[in-house]
């Protein structure tokens, strides 16, 4: 039997994607829609009644619950990374402009908890469904189980939010090897068909999260040598900014206030992300929207106004690029080559303050982007994944050495952090600490670990709180304890004690800030018998009845589109052949012959769907089929990560 | 910070039984990690302790161990080799951040001897890197004058282009007693590397005098620092 495969993810802010690598390539893995794209939007279907286990939600996930935004916004949800490993303090902000119902009864210091409908769900959980549905895609397309995967972070994620992820992959079945920094990956795509060496940078501006890292490429070795980055920064800031000035604008012209509507907001901010991807080509763009009285809001936004109106958002990507070129050690003409990563990157004025900060025009220079930025980071993932595995000599010889991006500290006496390991440290990096008692007979010793920059504890992020136990009794000052914080290679903290007088073994429990325990993943472990052979089998029967429903649905509307005057009454006939085959042999438990009769009949629509194709969108996108056409048709356009597609069809 | 490991070498591979040396990270016969021997940084790259390494060799042996110790490399062994090449990765990186800054490769070297430096020999009363040096004593006291003055004028919004530039002559002043400092370092360590132990116990009080002096100085400009940035300057 051959190894499993190890697939790498992208769980991104906006889109989440799944590759691995084939043979000395890494590939995309589409979705049953034929997508690369999954968005990171999460449904909860309506419940129904008659259901078996109506205890039991039915979830959906991607382009499928993106319709379940608009109609039943209170029932989905996305951008939920950014609330990743967060707590009800950090996420104020973030409450004003998206709509996150959070429960009510969350304490300060709890996991947040997002209302779905009648149930509630941690971000993680949330986060799992996003995984569970990209490692069906993997089973689907390899035909096997798949429960190993390399995971991508921002760079800039702290501990909580790093393992929040690593929780989340647990929970959907998955056996997280590794995490691996967004840009880091990313360079690992670019560096994999070309033997670089020197320094390089990669600037990854996605829809949530900032990240810069400055690495140095050595035969293979890419060491991180500086990282910065804002976790709260992306294209969602754009959106939000665009949609405050139109929901202004139609407060104080029409007098409707359109805050407190959520369906508004959304139809709202679907039409704003379409007019930031036109601006990134065109000259300007325009907002036309009916309103819920009816009335139109209809706005021209010229690319020169929008650019003054974005610029401080995107003038916030320069601190952290030059607080890491500082970091590095290095001058910005030390910078051989450039690697921009992520949808936000094809803002023309985005390019255009990287290009000045790199000094890369003036050095004759242009950023990489050959890779499509929307997938460059899931294609490093896979490569990661290819040296974990040890599946292919194309990646023998490669080694990432990442760095920590903030620095680890302790609390000391008076509130001040005793930093332990300076941020930009590589990864594994340890540090040995010794505490000891401060009264006679004292047997505890509470420590305060803190991930920051700043000299107070109270301006850091807490990471955990713990105590050290059964210290023996003796005189203050006596106890030698010594504590060894090692950070992984995944960026995430592990804590050991001994007490060197007596010999003992401190008992150590670390209470994450804003993390689950072992025991509460458990019980969020979403599908338990996900490895089972058996179960596997049943699934993909399920999945590939699914897969015959939606292109059946489709075929059924088939003769109410112009487009299916333009095919001979022959083909017509042929469909209709191969559509009966497939109603008939779908109930049976043969997963052969319904994917068979599935591919058959998705062939014999393929000119069909090519005439829909040419009559919607001039030309474009030929050899389709009708499984893909419909979803296509959605999102072809997409220039930037985002919720929406560009253009309904209908 | 120390490093010290409460776990004893092995003498023999746990693989293939071959004679380890004194702090071998992986086995020199069968190539396996081994469980991390009581190892200071210079032994992980098999060195002597010295002031004056050549940084391209070290990062040269950095990335050749990386290549065979990293936990990448270890993704499908066993739990313990896990662990022991995690610990040993740590090592490693740590090692070869200190080693291969000239300040932080003497501090370390120094606490190895036995001296105590910056915080560590605070005791009760004030550290020695918090006191002006003795004979910095009259110019530090007139810079504070100068910063503070400039400090009440950035309030006041005044300015002052006199007091600005002796600010910036004073900056100067001290950023060239650094450099100074840190020639009269580089010297005392070849001193150290090549003496007899008399020598090199002199060399190395010499050198943790310097190395306070240093970080005085360079809280002391990093103060001027502030203020000449701050924007009202």
């Amino acid at each position: 039997m051959p190894e499993e495969r190890v697939v790498g993810i992208d769980l991104g802010t906006t889109n989440s994607l799944v590759a691995y690598m084939e043979g000395s390539q890494p590939v995309v893995i589409p979705g049953v829609d034929g997508s690369n794209l999954v968005p990171s939007i999460v449904a909860l279907d309506p419940i129904d009644p008659a259901s078996p286990s109506p205890s039991r939600a039915t979830v959906t996930v991607g382009n499928s619950a993106r319709r379940a935004l608009i109609e039943n916004p209170e029932r989905a949800i996305y951008s939920v990374k950014r609330l990743m490993g967060r707590g009800l303090e950090d996420v104020q902000e973030e409450l004003k402009l998206f709509p996150f119902l959070l429960a009510a009864d969350i304490e300060p210091g709890e996991v947040l908890r997002i209302r779905l409908g009648e149930m509630q769900f941690t971000p993680p959980e949330i986060s799992a469904y996003i995984l569970r549905q990209l490692k069906r895609n993997a089973e689907r397309y390899f035909g096997a189980p798949v429960t190993k995967a390399v995971i991508t972070v921002p760079a800039y994620f702290n501990d909580a939010q790093r393992q929040a992820t690593r929780d989340a992959g647990r929970m959907a079945g998955l056996d997280v090897l590794r995490l691996v920094n967004e840009p880091t990956a990313a360079a690992l795509a670019y560096g994999l068909d070309r033997a670089k060496e020197g320094i390089i940078a990669v600037y990854d501006l996605g829809g949530g999260t900032f990240d810069i890292s400055i690495l140095k490429l050595d035969d293979g070795i890419f060491e991180v040598i500086a990282t910065n980055g804002d976790t709260h920064l992306g294209g969602d800031d754009i959106d939000n900014l665009l949609l405050a000035v139109a929901l202004d604008e139609i407060r104080n012209e029409h007098g409707v206030d359109l805050r407190q509507q959520p369906d508004a907001i959304q139809a709202l901010r679907k039409a704003v992300i379409e007019a930031k991807i036109t601006l990134s080509s065109e000259p300007s763009a325009k907002l036309d929207i009916e309103l819920p009285d009816g009335d139109r809001y209809q706005r021209e936004i010229p690319r020169d106004i929008y650019e003054q109106l974005i610029q401080p958002v995107i003038d916030r990507t320069a601190g952290p690029c030059r607080q890491a070129i500082a970091d590095a050690g290095i001058k910005p003409e030390q910078i051989e080559e450039l690697v921009l990563v992520g949808g936000s990157t094809r803002i023309p004025a985005v390019r255009t303050l990287v290009d000045q900060i790199f000094e890369l025009s003036a050095r004759g220079k242009k950023p990489h982007t050959e890779l499509n930025p929307d997938e460059v980071v899931a294609l490093g993932a896979a490569v990661q994944a290819s040296i974990l595995a040890g599946s292919s000599t194309t990646t023998d010889e490669l080694l990432l050495l990442d760095v920590t991006p903030l620095s680890l500290g302790i609390e000391a006496l008076g509130g001040v952090v005793a930093r332990i390991i300076q941020r930009n440290s590589t990864i594994p990096a340890s540090a040995t600490e010794h505490f000891t008692t401060g009264v006679d007979g004292q047997t505890n010793v509470a420590i305060h670990v803190l991930q920051g920059e700043r000299e107070l504890a109270a301006d850091c992020r807490s990471l955990a709180r713990f105590d050290l136990k059964g210290i023996p009794p003796m005189p203050a000052g006596l106890p030698r304890i010594e504590v060894k914080f090692l950070i992984d290679a995944n960026g995430i903290l592990q804590v050991t004690a001994r007490e060197q007088r007596s010999g003992l073994e401190a008992k150590i429990e670390v209470k994450p800030t804003y993390g689950l325990t072992d025991e509460q993943v458990e019980t969020m472990i979403l599908d338990s018998f996900d490895n089972a052979e058996s179960d596997f089998e049943a699934r993909q029967i399920i999945e590939a009845r699914l897969e015959a429903e939606t292109i059946l649905a489709a075929v059924e509307k088939a003769p109410a589109h112009a487009a299916w005057q333009l095919i001979s009454d022959q083909e017509k006939a042929a469909i209709e052949a191969a559509r009966l085959h497939l109603e008939a042999i779908k109930p049976s438990d043969d997963l052969k012959a319904i994917r068979d009769a599935t591919s058959a009949l998705d062939k014999a629509t393929q000119n069909f769907a090519e005439k829909m194709m040419d009559a919607a969108v001039s030309g474009a996108m030929r050899g389709k089929t009708m499984q893909t056409a419909g979803e296509e048709l959605n999102t072809a356009e997409i220039h930037a990560p985002h919720v929406f597609a560009p253009a309904e069809f209908e | 910070m120390s490093t010290t490991l409460t776990t004893s070498a092995p003498a023999v591979c746990w693989a293939c039984s071959a004679v380890l040396g004194g702090s071998a990270l992986l086995c020199p016969n069968c190539g396996k990690v081994q469980l991390v021997p009581a190892a200071d940084y210079f032994q992980v790259f098999a060195l002597e302790r010295a002031l004056t390494l050549d940084t391209s060799t070290l990062e040269r042996e950095f990335h050749r161990l990386s290549r065979r110790l990293h936990p990448d490399r270890f993704a499908r062994a066993t739990t313990e080799e896990q662990q022991w090449s995690l610990a040993n990765t740590a090592l490693l990186n740590d090692a070869y951040r200190t080693l291969r800054d000239p300040i932080q490769r003497t501090e370390y070297l120094l606490k190895l001897e036995g001296l105590k430096i910056g915080e560590e020999h605070a005791g009760k009363g004030k550290s020695a890197d918090r006191q002006p040096p003795a004979d910095l004593l009259e110019e530090v006291f007139e810079l504070n004058m100068q910063l503070e003055e400039m400090r009440m004028n950035q309030k006041m919004g005044e300015s002052d282009s006199v007091l600005l530039s002796d600010l910036n002559k004073a900056k100067n002043r001290f950023e060239n007693l650094l450099a100074e400092v840190d020639t009269d370092l580089a010297a005392q360590g070849a001193e150290w590397d090549a003496g007899s132990s008399d020598v090199r116990q002199k060399a190395a009080n010499t050198m943790a005098t310097l190395l306070d002096r240093r970080r005085y100085l360079r809280n002391l400009l990093r103060g001027v620092n502030a203020v000449l940035s701050n924007p009202t300057a």
